[in-house]
C-alpha cells in the first residue's frame, strides 16, 4: 500500500468540503436536528416517567451512538458515491491505485465525519441538555470502535452494491443503516423484542454495544462480555463486506460494467 | 520505430455469448501512433478497456513495457495514461486542485512545476483556479489532456481526444501530441470519428469490424486496399457492409 495513493484520495475530499456549504453543513446539521428533536421529546417523556432511571443518558446516549454508525457507514458510500456522481471512476482506475488504498482513502474520510459529527453532538447534547456524554467513560472508546466498524461493513456492503448494481442502488446508501436499527437495540433493550426477533437482534454487534451502554449507565461496570461479543460479529462482517467487494470488483471487470459506473 | 511496447496476442472478450473482441492480435511499436478505427460496436472501446485492465479479457495475453497486465497492473499503469471525452474530473475542484490529486496518485513530487507547464501547453494556466464545472467542453477536454500527461506516461491511451475541440485548438493538439511523440519516444493509441485527424496523425492504422482486425497498416496502405480516395469512404463502405473484404485470418 502506497501511502501517497491514500493522501491524494483524501486530499480530494478535503477540496471537495471546504468549499461545499451543503457538505459541511450535512456532517453537522441532521445531528442537531436529531438532537434537539429527539432531546426535547426525552426531557417531556421524562416529566411523567419520572421514576425510570438515567432516561436522558439512556436516549442521548444512544442518540449520539447511533449517529456514529450511520457517519460511518456514510463515510464510506456517499464518499463512493461522490467518485460516481463526478464521473470520475475511470480515472481512478486507470491510474496505478490499487483497491485496498481506495478502501483506506474512505476509512479516513470516515474516521474523520465520525469523530467531526460525534464531537460536535456530545458538545450540542451538553450544551442543551447538560448531558456529559463522557459519563460512559473508558468503555466509550471500545463502543465508538465497534460502531464504527459496523458502519464500515454496511458502507463496504452498499458501496458494492452501488458497484454492481449502478446508480439503483444508491438509495442503499440512505436507508441499509435504518434498516438493522430497529433490531440493534438502540433506544429499548433486546429483551422488549418478540422472542423471534431477539436471536436476530443478538446477531447484530450494535445490540450489544447498546446493551452495554445501558449496563454501564445502570451499574457502571465495564461490559466486557458485551464488547467481545461485538467485536467478533463485527470482524466477520468486515471480512463478508470486503469479500463482497472484491468479488463485485471482479465480477465488474468481468462483465465490462466499470464503464457504466463510471459514465451514467 | 523501435520494440514493441504493447503486445496484444488472441485477445477475445465475450459478453453472455456476444463476441465484442474476437481473436485480436498486434502489437505497437515504441514511438508509434496508432489509429484505432471502426464503426459503433466494433469492440474499440472493449479493446482499450481491456488495455486499461477495467475489463477482464475472456481468453488473451496483454504485455505493456514488456510486462504482463494480469499480473504487474500496477508497475504498468504508473507509465501509461488515458483521456476520454466521456469522463470527467470532479466538477467542484478547481484546475489545480484536481491536478494536484492524480500528480499525487502517480507519485509525482514537488507537481506544481509540472501542472503549471502542461497547463500553459495546454493555454489553460490562466483557468488554473478555476472551479471545473465553470470550464466549457473544449477547456474540460484539455484539462482531461494535461492529466494524461502528468506521469510522462510511456504509453497513452486517447479516445477521441479531440472530439470537442475547436479546429484550431485540436491542429495545436494533434502537433503538440506528435512533438511529444518525437521528443520522448511517447506511444499512443488513438480513436476518433474524425476521419481527416485519423489519416493525419496515425503511422499505422487498425481497422475493427464486428470484434475482429478487417485491415492493418498505414493511412496509404488502408486506402489501396479498400481502393478510395479518403478514410472516410473506406469507413462508409465497412460500416453499411459494402465491402467483401474478409478479416486477414480468413484470406487464403
Amino acid at each position: 500500500m502506497k501511502l501517497h495513493r491514500v493522501t491524494a484520495l483524501v486530499l480530494r475530499h478535503l477540496y471537495l468540503y471546504q468549499r461545499s456549504l451543503p457538505r459541511m453543513t450535512e456532517v453537522l446539521f441532521w445531528p442537531l436536528i436529531d438532537l434537539l428533536l429527539w432531546g426535547f421529546v426525552t426531557l417531556y417523556l421524562q416529566r411523567f416517567q419520572a421514576n425510570l432511571p438515567k432516561f436522558v443518558t439512556f436516549f442521548l446516549g444512544a442518540l449520539i451512538l447511533w449517529d456514529i454508525l450511520y457517519r460511518a457507514q456514510q463515510g464510506i458510500s456517499v464518499s463512493f458515491l461522490e467518485e460516481v456522481w463526478s464521473k470520475n471512476l475511470l480515472n481512478l482506475f486507470v491510474t496505478p491505485m490499487r483497491p485496498s488504498e481506495f478502501l483506506a482513502a474512505l476509512l479516513t474520510i470516515s474516521i474523520a465525519k465520525l469523530l467531526t459529527a460525534g464531537l460536535a453532538s456530545a458538545f450540542l447534547a451538553w450544551l442543551f441538555y447538560s448531558f456529559n456524554l463522557f459519563v460512559l467513560g473508558l468503555s466509550l472508546i471500545p463502543f465508538v470502535l465497534n460502531l464504527a466498524l459496523m458502519g464500515w461493513a454496511i458502507g463496504i456492503i452498499t458501496m458494492a452494491s452501488i458497484l454492481l448494481y449502478g446508480q439503483e442502488a444508491e438509495v442503499m446508501a440512505w436507508g441499509l443503516a435504518f434498516l438493522v436499527q430497529p433490531v440493534s437495540a438502540v433506544f429499548y433493550p433486546v429483551s422488549v423484542m418478540p422472542a423471534w426477533v431477539q436471536p436476530i437482534a443478538w446477531m447484530m454487534p450494535s445490540s450489544h454495544v447498546f446493551e452495554g451502554m445501558r449496563a454501564v449507565v445502570e451499574t457502571g461496570a465495564f461490559p466486557v462480555e458485551e464488547l467481545v461479543k461485538a467485536f467478533i460479529l463485527n470482524l466477520f462482517y468486515l471480512s463478508l463486506a470486503l469479500s463482497f467487494f472484491y468479488r463485485n470488483l471482479r465480477v465488474v471487470k468481468e462483465k465490462g460494467l466499470l464503464l457504466r459506473s463510471g459514465t451514467e | 520505430m523501435g520494440h514493441p511496447i504493447v503486445q496484444v496476442d488472441h485477445l477475445t472478450k465475450s459478453f453472455n455469448g456476444f463476441v465484442a473482441v474476437n481473436d485480436l492480435s498486434f502489437s505497437i511499436e515504441e514511438g508509434e501512433i496508432l489509429g484505432l478505427l471502426g464503426p459503433n460496436g466494433a469492440g474499440k472501446t472493449t479493446l482499450i478497456q481491456m488495455l486499461l485492465g477495467l475489463i477482464t479479457p475472456t481468453a488473451g495475453e496483454i504485455r505493456i513495457l514488456g510486462f504482463d497486465l494480469k499480473r504487474h497492473r500496477e508497475e504498468i499503469l504508473s507509465q501509461v495514461n488515458f483521456s476520454s471525452t466521456y469522463i470527467s474530473m470532479p466538477t467542484s475542484l478547481t484546475l489545480r486542485e484536481n491536478l494536484t490529486v492524480f500528480a499525487k496518485l502517480y507519485g509525482i513530487k514537488k507537481p506544481e512545476h509540472r501542472i503549471d507547464e502542461l497547463l500553459e501547453i495546454f493555454e489553460i494556466k490562466r483557468l488554473k483556479n478555476t472551479i471545473t464545472r465553470h470550464l466549457s467542453s473544449g477547456q474540460l477536454t484539455r484539462l482531461s489532456l494535461v492529466k494524461a500527461l502528468l506521469n510522462r506516461p510511456k504509453v497513452l491511451f486517447l479516445d477521441e481526444p479531440t472530439a470537442s475541440l475547436d479546429p484550431d485548438i485540436a491542429d495545436k493538439t494533434r502537433t503538440l501530441l506528435k512533438s511529444i511523440r518525437d521528443q520522448s519516444r511517447l506511444t499512443l493509441l488513438y480513436t476518433s470519428h474524425n476521419m481527416k485527424e485519423m489519416e493525419e496523425i496515425s503511422d499505422r492504422i487498425l481497422f475493427l469490424h464486428q470484434g475482429r482486425i478487417l485491415a492493418s497498416g498505414t493511412p496509404a496502405e488502408i486506402l489501396r486496399l479498400f481502393a478510395e480516395r479518403n478514410l472516410e469512404d473506406v469507413f462508409l463502405k465497412v460500416a453499411r457492409g459494402n465491402h467483401s473484404l474478409e478479416p486477414p485470418e480468413s484470406r487464403p
